[in-house]
Order: structure tokens, then sequence, then C-alpha cells
């Protein structure tokens, strides 16, 4: 009997150990990983490589910015509207689980897949040239079903008491969801926002057919009509990451790997910014919201 | 209430999410559709046939109306040697991390590694791609000594890094829905924590794990840049899992520019598009029919 036992002490101890080591190697990948991008792109760095010309990458950090901004503007409206639908009218019928599947195979499209349908539908048949507005609409397809589901999931955790009193009151179930409800799930969703963005930050496969990769911006001219004006959503646009796939495509600049190895730099900036911004922003949220009561009440009961 | 109040109070927003909700499979039937109006035309308009499109591996489509060959196999089966092997890597790993995040530290997993995975989760895929290509390949080339390092190596082990946060954190909400009855019948019984964790957890977090396994490989499939940055791009059938080739999101990235619509050329690249979408949707109906046998057997 003894002898068992032990075996299986000591296999105990030997998997412990092993779990051990993958979560240290997990942190130890993240953190070189990081440190080494950080690293590279900030020693390879030169002034001239930040500036808004075509030898910096300025002016794909502002494209990146107005991309992403774009996209939000029109996915945000849709995938809240959406979601507030699945989440509080939607019954269980079949068409709700056709919808369900559709948010899915949305959520799991290849976002290369995505750009050819971009490129397709806001440029060949519309006769456009590569355009920011046709990428936005790219990404904001990519954004939509995640921010469906956000706003989807952070209503129906909600105590089933808020929407009980509001009903109780004589609000319809309109005013219930848009006075009480939605104010509630504001933290959550607001957090599902921002991740959003930061996955678009960073997305090229979308990009590529749709805004183009390339941009000819004058800085001064600030008229939204003009060409080669900043804020002309009607303009071929390239943004950071489709900055690094350009330059190991088809870069013939000399300072192409230095320039790649700063956007890389400044992605991963832009990483760790929107992760922690979503969590302190959420937490922010939670607390003003609720008071910061929710936790007290909580352990009241308990 | 009035009609007009009752309008203004319920009925306008009502219909206005409701109408959200239509565009959302409006949009999705529009992207099938088109996929399939253009996809299709490789069989219906340049009348090849389907099976020489998937298992032949002569690809010369003509870049002007047709008359070329369109077999495609050699970027189908890089897609799923590169995409199986990526899993094979990260798997372990995966269940692994979701495995100590869940019941050997939760402490330590909520504070670093939930953080972690999600960092790894949005880093864009062409910094793993740059990083692949200037790290992960010559190092390849230098440690088996090969000329070039771009291989089906390179682009699995990019693959396995991009999947492995997906996989782990679906794996991990399995694991941590197993009712806690569970494990205390299993410590009564007098069983080690190991012998819990892969006598009783493991089984019935399968379905949660498998379903992080579809998502993981769905992802796996249809990256683009990433892998296409590593792969080489070789129009070859790879010999071992250090020889270069293609796949289908490398080849559709690379030639979509260069191609005039409506030719051949342009035409099998939107049969290789509608097949990922084809691939894709297959694995979310995997997950749905995961996810039944799974409710059943609870």
């Amino acid at each position: 009997m003894k002898n068992p036992e032990k075996k299986s002490k000591a296999a105990d101890q030997f998997a412990t150990g092993i779990l051990y080591t993958v979560a240290g190697f997990f942190l130890f990948l993240l953190v070189a990983f990081t440190v080494y991008i950080l690293i590279k792109g900030i020693a390879t760095c030169r002034p001239e490589y930040l500036s808004f010309t075509g030898e910096g990458i300025g002016v794909q950090f502002f494209n990146t910015v107005y991309l992403v901004f774009l996209s939000l503007l029109i996915s945000v409206p849709l995938g809240l509207a959406a979601g507030i639908y699945m989440a509080e009218y939607a019954g269980s019928g079949k068409m709700t689980y056709f919808l369900r599947i559709c948010i899915e195979t949305l959520a799991s499209l290849p976002s290369i897949v995505v750009g050819l349908f971009g490129y397709l539908v806001f440029l060949v048949m519309t006769g456009a040239h590569w355009n920011l507005l046709a990428g936005a609409l790219a990404v904001s397809i990519l954004n939509l079903p995640s921010l469906t589901t956000v706003t989807q999931d952070a209503l129906e955790s909600l105590p089933k008491s808020l929407a009980e009193g509001s009903l109780g009151l004589g609000a319809t179930h309109w005013q219930t969801i848009a006075g009480v409800l939605l104010p509630a799930a504001m933290p959550r969703i607001i957090t599902g926002i921002v991740m959003a963005a930061g996955r678009s930050f960073g997305e090229a496969a979308a990009l590529l057919f749709t805004s183009g990769m390339s941009s000819d911006v004058n800085f001064s001219n600030w008229n939204p009509l003009s060409p080669t004006s900043p804020l002309n959503v009607m303009r071929p646009a390239d943004t950071l990451a489709v900055r690094i796939w350009a330059l190991r495509t088809e870069g013939t600049e000399a300072n192409a790997a230095q320039l790649s190895d700063l956007s890389s730099a400044v992605l991963i900036l832009m990483v760790f910014v929107f992760s922690l911004g979503s969590r302190l922003l959420g937490n922010r949220l939670e607390q003003k919201m609720t008071g910061g009561r929710t936790e007290k009440e909580g352990n009241k009961k308990e | 209430m009035n009609k007009a109040d009752r309008f203004r109070k319920e009925t306008l927003g009502r219909s206005l999410v409701t109408l959200a909700g239509l565009f959302i499979i409006l949009l999705t039937l529009t992207i099938g559709a088109f996929l399939v109006y253009r996809g299709s035309a490789t069989f219906f308009v340049d009348k090849h046939n389907i099976f020489e499109f998937l298992f032949s591996s002569d690809w010369e489509p003509a870049q002007q109306g047709s008359g070329g060959k369109v077999g495609a196999a050699i970027f189908l089966v890089g897609s799923i040697f590169i995409s199986g092997l990526a899993l094979l890597i990260a798997l372990p790993f995966s269940i692994a991390a979701a495995v100590f995040m869940t019941e050997i530290s939760p402490n330590f997993g909520n504070m670093l590694l939930q953080p972690a995975i999600e960092i790894f989760v949005g880093i864009p895929s062409v910094v793993y791609g740059w990083v692949g290509l200037t790290v992960l390949v010559p190092w390849i080339a230098k440690v088996f000594s090969l000329a070039y390092g771009y291989s089906v190596l390179a682009g699995a082990i990019v693959l396995a890094v991009m999947i492995f946060p997906t996989i782990t954190s679906v794996s991990a909400d399995a694991i941590r829905s197993v009712p806690s009855e569970y494990r205390e019948a299993a410590y009564s019984l007098g069983s080690t924590r190991w012998q819990m964790i892969y006598k009783v957890i493991l089984p019935t977090a399968a379905p949660g794990i498998l379903t992080g396994v579809v998502l993981g490989l769905a992802r796996a499939f249809g990256e683009a840049l990433a892998v296409s940055m590593v792969i080489g791009k070789m129009q070859a059938f790879p010999t071992s899992v250090l020889s270069p080739t293609t796949n289908l999101t490398a080849e559709i990235t690379a030639d979509m520019g260069n191609t005039t619509t409506g030719s051949e050329w342009n035409n099998a690249i939107w049969s290789m598009a509608l097949l990922l979408f084809i691939i894709s949707f297959l694995f979310i109906l995997l997950i749905r029919l995961i996810g039944k046998v799974g409710n059943k057997t609870k």
C-alpha cells in the first residue's frame, strides 16, 4: 500500500513542478518578447523617424488613430443596439438562434476575407480608389460581433431586481433599458469598446486592399474636402501595422528595418496603454456608477 | 398611454435595436453571398472541376481570361499542416497554463497570467510576423544549419504563440465551471491534487477545452500576415517541417493586388477566400456540436 501512495505523491509533485515551469515560461516569454521589441525600437529610433514626413511614422500614427476613431463611430452604435436587442428583446425562437450563428460567423471571419469583401464592395463596386473610409468600414465589420457580445453579456449579468424596480414604477421596457440598465452596464461596455479599439489599432490584413499601403498628406491643409488633407476620409491611408507589412514586402527605403522596429515598439506600447486603460477605466467607472456601494452591500448580506 | 406616447417610450427604441439585429443578419448573408458569387466563378465561368481545385497541385491560373490550371492543393495542405503543427505545439502549454491559473495558484493566475493573456491577444499579428522574421527565422537557419530559416516550423511557432492565449483562456473558463463538489469528492477519496486534475477536472472540462482548441484552430487557419512573413511562400508541398511552403492566406495577400478583376487568377483567389469562409463556418458548427454533446453528458 505504501508504494503506490508514494508514487502518486511523487507524481503530484512532479506535475506541480511542470505546471509552475509552464506558467513561469509563459510570463518569461511575454516579458522577453515585449522588452525586446521596445528596446530594439527605442535603440534604433532617431528624431526624424518620429516626424510627419515620408521618413517617419507620424503620418501612419495619425492615420491609425483616425481610422480606429472612424470605425468606432460606425460600429459602437450598431454593436450597442444589436447587443441590447439580443439581451432584452430577442426571444428564444429560430430567428434569434440564426442571429446568434450570424454573430459567431462574423466573429470568426478571417480578417483577410473581410478585407477582400471590403475591397469588392467599398472600392470595386463604388469605383472608388483606396480610402480611409473603406478601411474604417472593414474594421467596423471586424469589431461589430465583439461589441454586440460585450453589450449583451453586460446587460444579462445585471441583477434582475434592477429591471423589476424600474418596471414596477411604471416605466416601459425601453425606458428601463435606456434609463436604468444601460447606465448600469456602461462600465463593462466601455471596457469592451476600449479593448475593441486596441484590437483595431494593430489590424492590417483587412486594410491592405481597402485603405491602401500609402498616404500623401499635407499637415498644413485641414480642409476635409481637399485630397491631401489629413482629415479627408476618401484619401488612401496606411496605418502603422500596414506600414510594417509594406516595408517588409515592397520597402525600398534603406531604413526599412529600423522603421519596422520602431512601428512595432509603438504598437506594443499601444497594446499596453489600451490594456491598462480598459482595466483602470472599467474599475473607475464601476466605482463611480455604483458609488462603491455594491461591494459593501454584498458583504453585509453575507 | 396614448399611441404617440407609446411610440416615443417603447416602439421607437425597440424598432431601432431590432433593426440593428436584422442588420447583422443581413451583413452576414451579404458577405456570404458575395463570397459565393465571386468564389464560384472558378467553377461556373472558368469551368473548372471542384476536385481539381481541392486536390490538384497544378497552379497556373491565367492572368487574362481563362484556360489555366487552378489546383489549390498546395495552399490547402500548407494551411492544414501549419495550423495542425501550431496546435500540437500550443496545446500542451495552453492546458498546463489553464490548469495552473485555476487549480494550482488562482491568485498568481488572476494577478499575472490573466493580464498577460490579454496582452498576448492584443499584440498585432504583423508584430508577431516581424519578430518571427527578424529573430525566429535566422535562429532556425542557424540551429538546423539551413540556407534560409523560412519554414513550416517558423510559421507554426509564430501561430502557436498567437493561438495559445485563446486556447488558455477558453480552457480556464471551462475548468472554472467544473462544480467544486467534484474536487471535494476526489479529495475525500484520497486522491492527490494531480490525480484530481487529470482524472476528474480535465475529463469534465473536456468539451470546453475542445471548444478552445477549435477556436484556436480557426484563428490559426485564418491568420494571414504573420504566417506569410515567415513561411517562405514557396509553391511546393512541404517535405519536412523545415521546408518552406505557402498557404491559402499567404497566396491571397500576395497576389490579390496583382490580378485583374474577372480573370481566372482573380476568380481562383476568390474561391480560396470562399473556402476559408466555409471552413470558418464549419468550425462554428463544430463548436455548437461540441456544446450540445457537452450539455448532454452533464
